[in-house]
């Protein structure tokens, strides 16, 4: 199908519809693009690989006028423009989905729709709605014109999104990871809709860090690494293997302290040849364990709809319990009731054999309840050193009558580097820790006191694919000593490698159970799209 | 007793008048996300510009223009700093106010201060006589003309479109091309102009004269208007009334034999308590708007 596509244009190869030449972008010590020559004909779908931090997003913000590249050129259809607002790339046919949707949450979609090019003096709503109808048939999605943006789920904003691209009159339609937000139903829509647009003539810049989910929508493959471009590749016949290393550098001489097998998960992650399962299961757990986190009946009011309803389940000693769910449906509300900053409204939460439902934060962590939250930069005070937000939440350990001992604290501080492999010293302000090296110090700071369970709040996100692996390791450590994990995460390669169960929370529900074994994305995607069926 | 419903009820309309423009023009101003507390120094400033300058040239005419483009030059002022800068909204808006009040007090005082109270021309009521519509003209200006524009602006077109989406979002505005430093100067210039108006409106419709501190914290009143109006202009001009409601029935209580035991600073607070009893029942819940008190740079 791919080979169709580009012969199609091969008639018009004269100059390429879109073509950037030596782009290059500077922050501060960090190349973020460098000297990257790419273009892209009209009806073709080319996908941007890389994992996070290669550039990808540097790339099409520079495309888009976000940002001005220190050197380099764009043209279109082989005349050099310059792009110095989202206008300017409007005006020139580029239409852009980033991957934070900049859609105004009050307004309805007509609304959001005209704001583009709307003159200063009276709208014509009713032309406006017809437009948006209109071009909904072009995506051969159903919209509703007069929804209001912030009710919308995520996938339907994205529609949103393209919408407005295609209203611009775009030729050339930049997609930022717009899958990463999607379950999996509405990627098949969105596969669906971008086939359609590229049977119009319109050409795609798809970018995405998994390869196995664009390798049969692009026609070629460009893979950025560290700033530059490492591989420009027609997609027909393409070896996966190798465009993962590529990608995740594994030859690179900067990743030589990662152990092969690490480098083996990360290619199997982004090649998705197992269905990206680093697959580690214990093996179904021992009914008998004692449970490490029992919640019974937990419910948080809400308005219109209870935020959590009637949320029962149990994680025993010696084993992952996953979470998974679009972002919104109650994962967040269900972290903070456990780990003590949200008052429940109903139900019970014990901690090994310890109730510990009225308890406030400290004391839930002395009953052995460790925490990793969703919020990184939330959980550790920026402001202090790596040894201070180390013994942040247990001061009294480290008590001489009411001052702290300094030397104590570099001395736990010192014991937990060495054996969390953290890289920083003692003293280091913790603002300037990277994302993996603060996730490492959280970890520590959880771990160290041996907690009965760990609830994990999407541990991994942002992280590059080594910092990952290590939390994996630390998370599996944790349960074969022992330990109950619970872990909430919206990566569903992610629960389905680690988890040894899996819940689903839909509406502030549970809707259902799997075990991870046997789990697949697809089933756990019809679950957290809200059906109620119970997966046996 | 013989209450005279009447003459309360058409000072209520006065006196929500420079409420009503002052409201209006903060209004616009954090649609788009910026919070304009200059408002209380530019009121003053319409109020003893336009006095000055009908001292000095005796036109009405322009005595209220000259208001006008006072008020648009501090609503500029505040963009520079809020807007092209980026400096905190209340530093600047609160700077403002006391540059603005103190360059007036200082002003007056070089020109008028000593000898006789000054007195100017002053806009006459039309329909004198004429119970509730005996007003000055611009409290028509006010009601029929300024506050039917602006819910109309902002309804119905693209200006209001995107005065409300760079307030909400001014990232998606930005992607939909358009200038969210453009739209909030206009924004706060305009507003400034509307707040230099409703100053004037005291000095010369109400009072013929200027007297120090004549604003007495009106700017305030109209910041809290526009939060009790959850930023709709409907709700703000009935807050406005409301206001001049009880404002006009402590003046009428105030000179009412009965209720003479009253001390008259507590006749004084009455509207003033109102109104943030209002905001302590309404002003819960509010939201704000996206951008509210944020400056936007591209990242």
């Amino acid at each position: 199908m791919a080979a169709a596509r580009s012969g199609d244009v091969s008639s018009l190869r004269a100059a390429p519809l879109v073509e950037l030449r030596g782009i290059t972008k500077r922050f501060g010590s960090l190349l973020a693009n460098d000297a990257i020559d790419l273009s892209v004909d009209a009806g073709q779908v080319l996908a941007l690989l890389g994992e996070n931090g290669a550039g990808k997003s540097t790339l099409t913000r520079i495309l888009y006028g976000l940002s001005r590249a220190d050197a380099g050129e764009i043209r279109i259809a082989g005349k050099p423009v310059t792009m110095t607002s989202p206008a300017d790339a409007l005006a020139a046919g580029i239409g852009m989905v980033t991957q934070e949707f900049t859609l105004v949450g009050p307004m309805t979609v007509t609304e959001n729709l005209m704001l583009a090019g709307s003159p200063l003096g009276r709208v014509d709503r009713k032309a406006a709605r017809a437009r948006v109808l209109a071009a909904s048939e072009r995506l051969g999605v159903p919209v509703d014109p007069d929804a209001v943006v912030e009710r919308l789920s995520v996938g339907e904003r994205q529609r949103v999104e393209i919408l407005k691209a295609l209203l611009g009159d775009c030729r050339l339609l930049v997609l930022d990871e717009p899958t990463a937000v999607l379950v999996p139903a509405d990627v098949d829509l969105l596969f669906a809709s971008i086939r359609r647009l590229t049977a119009e003539g319109m050409a795609v810049v798809f970018i995405s860090h998994k390869l196995h989910e664009v390798v049969d929508l692009a026609d070629r493959i460009g893979v950025l690494r560290r700033g530059r471009l490492v591989a420009d590749l027609p997609a027909e016949g393409l070896d996966p293997v190798a465009i993962a290393a590529l990608m995740v550098g594994a030859a690179g001489p900067a990743d030589a302290d990662l152990p092969d097998d690490v480098v083996d998960e990360a290619l199997a992650t982004a090649v998705g040849l197992d269905g990206a399962a680093p697959s580690t299961q214990a093996g179904p757990v021992d009914q008998g364990r004692p449970a490490a986190l029992q919640v019974t009946g937990l419910s948080l009011a809400g308005d219109p709809r209870p935020r959590l309803d009637d949320v029962s389940l149990t994680v025993r000693a010696g084993e992952i319990v996953g979470v998974a769910g679009v972002s919104g449906n109650g994962q967040t509300e269900l972290v903070a009731a456990l780990c003590g900053t949200t008052p429940v409204t109903t139900g019970t939460v014990r901690v090994g054999d310890a109730e510990v439902t009225g308890l406030d934060v400290a004391a839930r962590l002395r009953a052995g309840l460790g925490r990793l939250t969703e919020d990184r930069r939330g959980s550790v005070v920026l402001g202090m050193s790596v040894e201070q937000n180390l013994v942040l939440e247990d001061l009294d350990r480290f008590r001489t009558g009411p001052f702290l001992s300094r030397r104590r604290v570099r001395a736990h501080a010192e014991a937990l580097i060495e054996r969390f492999d953290i890289r920083a010293a003692p003293g280091d302000p913790i603002r300037s820790l990277s994302g993996g090296n603060m996730q490492k110090v959280l970890l520590a700071r959880a771990l160290e006191r041996d907690p009965t369970v760990l609830v994990a709040s999407q541990p991994t996100r942002g992280l590059d694919v080594g910092a990952c692996q290590y939390v994996y390791a630390q998370l599996r450590a944790l349960r074969d000593a022992g330990s109950g994990v619970l872990l909430v995460s919206e990566d569903l390669d992610e629960l389905i490698g680690i988890a040894d169960r899996i819940v689903v929370l839909s509406g502030g529900r549970l809707v259902g159970e799997v075990a991870a074994a046997d789990a697949t994305r697809e089933a756990l995607g019809v679950l957290m799209t809200g059906s109620r069926e119970h997966a046996a | 007793m013989d209450f005279p419903v009447v003459a309360v009820l058409a000072a209520t309309l006065t006196i929500a008048t420079p409420l009503v423009f002052g409201a209006l023009g903060a209004l616009l101003g954090e649609r788009t996300g910026v919070l304009n507390l200059g408002i209380e120094g530019t009121l003053y400033a319409g109020a003893f510009i336009g006095f000055l300058v009908a001292a000095r040239t005796g036109s009405l005419a322009l005595a209220t223009l000259a208001a006008v483009v006072a008020g648009a030059l501090a609503g500029a002022l505040m963009a520079l700093l809020a807007v092209t800068l980026g400096v905190n909204q209340h530093v600047a808006g609160i700077g403002i106010t006391l540059l603005l009040v103190a360059a007036c007090d200082f002003t007056n005082r070089q020109l008028f201060g000593g000898g006789q109270q000054t007195v100017t021309e002053k806009f006459g009521r039309l329909f004198a006589g004429g119970g509730i519509v005996a007003q000055y003209p611009m409290t028509f200006v006010a009601f029929l003309v300024l506050a039917p524009a602006v819910w109309w602006v902002l309804r119905s077109t693209g200006a209001g479109l995107r005065l409300t989406a760079v307030g909400e979002n001014p990232e998606a505005a930005d992607t939909a091309g358009i200038s969210v430093a453009r739209t909030r100067w206009t924004a706060l210039v305009v507003g400034g102009a509307l707040m230099g108006l409703g100053g004037s409106f005291l000095t010369l419709s109400v009072l013929g004269t200027f007297t120090l501190d004549i604003v007495s914290g009106r700017g305030w009143i109209c910041i809290a208007l526009v939060i009790f109006g959850r930023w709709k202009v409907v709700p703000v001009v009935l807050g406005a009334l409301l206001f001049g409601l009880f404002d006009a029935l402590q003046l009428q209580l105030a000179i009412t034999p009965a209720f003479g035991s009253i001390p008259n600073e507590l006749l004084i607070a009455l509207p003033y308590l109102v109104v943030i009893a209002a905001l302590a029942v309404r002003g819960r819940g509010v939201r704000y708007p996206g951008a509210y008190l944020t400056a936007y740079r591209r990242a």
